[in-house]
């Protein structure tokens, strides 16, 4: 279809598949491909589908048991001996609960701890809002040193893993649990740091990240036959962050929205915000929950609910291009 | 000014009957809600009726009444047996119950005190409820407010949390024995079972060896769960844990001593041992209206 090798959205059925499974098959890998990758789990194995590492690579991997603050200092102490830890357990709990732990053993030494963080954002349903982690892109994305990753779909989670498992920095994976579209195929390209041009566009821009930019592309369909040419960017790395690519795709637009499964206040439109507003401001709308905890309900209801679904992201552009 | 709450003294037999109505609405909610725990909640029945129809000083129509005794929650998945516990106490209408985990209602997936009247604090994120007795604790010392009693109850698993040993050592230290600690000492935690996981064991010891009173009863036992409350009450010099070693997923056979079954529901997935998923909740309601005949059961 196009030079990143993007799956067909418009025709036939759309393949779905929760993105946390693209993880459990890429840290597999990353352990085949490197026996310094070790792996470590709080009481949630099986949900976060870091039992795929656990089951090839016994020796190599480490249950504390259910203890976040344990999870990710006894990382620290691997990764200071050379190992690789990926530690898992549901987002809201790790970096919820040992962000501190995090920042002091992890990122002010630099070590590889690597947080993957599953059942974030609304896509984890009926547990409610102790569960739905929302804050977590805000809270890791303020910690130097630290990589902050938030992949569209599976496929670009496994990827999104090995070049973790490869990199030196600590890092954090936002994953979520319930199925998605599967956007991208194992040819697309990813690189950490760098945005990706999803669909072309001159009349506004659409920042997205994690299940967003599936909608985001949704609502670009819906707005080319309104006459609106949207441009998509998968915001898949929000740190260290693609000022370029925003701030040109930006020059062409002249307006821009931002969509993410996660608080408003912190988050991708904030980083966004962040770059226009010291490099290139134009008119922004960020989408996102709006200063509010979650709750139960499926992942429609709730998108539906915070208004993250891509007629709303339609009404969106259609109300910053009039007013352009 | 004081309550009439012990008016209805119940016996044994009628608590029990309790305990397997609380049961089946645990069953169906979960069935209904299609996610959810089903193993902790079961286990946990008999204790909760003891609390709520024997034990605690509380008025379902007065959720917020100023002597009221306060339960915590802090293994805060198990919401279904407090949501049903408390719908069958008289707190919200026992049909509210199907709303378990839908989208608008007040039982949320995981209990949230501002949503519901009898929730005293949100709880899911586990390690977290001790604290806030020793909180309340304190606040009823400073208040000279010495007639109230806080029952928190804890799962085992959850005792992997370094955050319940900094509330073990803070309740010793200030000797706050009006926290009345119980934990569900079922043995299976998501991963496996406790010991296999993360070893508890010496469980009493190490709960003695931080300055506590230890009681070991069974927790299944309603008469066992209101005779250890009435001991730890009468115990001052030290604050007082229950180790109630409950069976998880109790009164369903196909459940009973499962870890499977710690976060899901009937209905769902066809799991080793039990029967067809299509056939889970019929069987596992009839088992618990007639506790395999030796309960009498008003479904009879
Ligand atoms: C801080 C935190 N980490 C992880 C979880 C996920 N979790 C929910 S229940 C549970 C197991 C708890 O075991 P236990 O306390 O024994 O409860 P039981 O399975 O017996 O109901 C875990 C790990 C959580 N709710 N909170
Ligand atoms: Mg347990």
């Amino acid at each position: 279809m196009n030079n990143l090798h993007l799956v067909d959205l418009t025709s036939g059925e759309v393949k779905m598949e929760p993105i946390r499974k693209g993880f459990g098959r890429g840290l597999l890998e990353a352990g085949k491909i490197n026996d310094q990758v070790v792996a470590l789990c709080a009481d949630l194995t099986g949900s976060t589908q870091i039992s795929l590492f656990a089951e090839a690579f016994p020796e190599r991997f480490i249950e504390v048991g259910v203890a976040e603050q344990n999870l990710v200092t006894v990382a620290a102490g691997l990764a200071a001996m050379g190992k690789i830890p990926f530690t898992s357990s549901y987002a809201a709990f790790s970096p919820g609960r040992n962000w501190e732990q995090f920042k002091t053993t992890a990122c002010i030494n630099n070590q590889p701890v690597k947080i993957v963080g599953s059942h974030a954002g609304l896509y984890t349903g009926p547990d409610g809002a102790t569960h739905q982690m929302l804050e977590d892109i805000a809270l890791m994305r303020c910690l130097p040193n630290n990589v902050v990753v938030v992949p569209c779909d599976s496929v670009e989670a496994e990827k999104a893993t090995l070049a973790l498992a490869a990199d030196k920095r600590p890092g954090y994976i936002r994953l979520a649990r319930d199925s998605s579209a599967v956007l991208t195929t194992d040819k697309t390209p990813f690189e950490i740091g760098k945005a990706q041009v999803f669909s072309e566009g001159s009349d506004v821009t659409i920042v997205a990240c994690g299940t967003m930019v599936y909608q985001a592309l949704q609502a670009a369909e819906q707005l080319f036959l309104d006459g609106i040419d949207a441009e998509v960017i998968n915001m898949s790395t929000i740190k260290p962050f693609d000022a370029v690519t925003l701030i040109q795709s930006a020059r062409k637009t002249g307006a821009v929205i931002t969509v993410e499964e996660a608080q408003i206040n912190g988050g991708l439109g904030s980083a966004v915000a962040e770059a226009l507003g010291e490099e290139f401001p134009v008119p922004l709308k960020r989408m996102g929950v709006k200063d509010r905890f979650g709750e139960s309900g499926t992942a429609d209801e709730l998108l539906n609910h915070f208004g993250l679904t891509s007629s709303h992201i339609a009404i969106q552009a259609h109300a910053i291009v009039k007013n352009k | 000014m004081a309550k009439n709450y012990t008016s209805k003294k119940r016996t044994i037999e009628d608590l029990e009957l309790i305990a397997t109505k609380i049961r089946e609405d645990i069953i169906k909610s979960l069935e209904k809600a299609g996610s959810g725990h089903s193993a902790g909640p079961l286990g946990l029945a008999d204790i909760f009726t003891a609390l709520y129809f024997d034990i605690m000083k509380h008025d379902p129509k007065d959720p917020t009444w100023d002597q009221r005794d306060i339960f915590i929650l802090s293994n805060g998945h198990c919401a279904p047996v407090l949501y049903t516990t408390l719908a069958h106490a008289g707190y919200f209408e026992i049909a509210e119950l199907s709303t378990l985990r839908k989208f608008g209602s007040r039982l949320q997936g995981h209990p949230e005190r501002e949503r519901l009247p009898g929730i005293e604090t949100t709880s899911g994120p586990l390690g977290c409820g001790l604290s806030q007795a020793a909180g309340m604790a304190l606040a009823m010392k400073i208040n000279k407010d010495y007639h109230r009693w806080i029952y928190c109850t804890l799962g085992d698993g959850e005792q992997n949390e370094g955050n319940v040993w900094e509330a073990a050592m803070l309740i010793a230290k200030y000797n706050l024995h009006n926290v009345i600690a119980i934990t569900d000492r079922n043995n299976i935690q998501i991963d496996g079972t406790t010991e296999h996981v993360m070893p508890l064991e010496d469980l009493r010891a190490k709960w003695e060896s931080f300055g506590w009173h230890v009681i070991d009863i069974n927790g299944n036992d309603i008469d066992s769960i209101i005779d250890a409350t009435a001991m730890a009450r009468s115990i001052v010099e030290k604050p007082v844990m229950i180790l109630a070693h409950t069976i998880p997923g109790k009164g369903v056979d196909f459940m009973e001593g499962d870890y499977h079954w710690h976060g899901i529901p009937v209905g769902i997935e066809d799991v080793a041992g039990a029967p067809p998923k299509n056939e889970q909740a019929k069987s596992a309601l009839h088992q618990l209206r007639t506790l395999e005949g030796k309960i009498r059961s008003e479904h009879e």
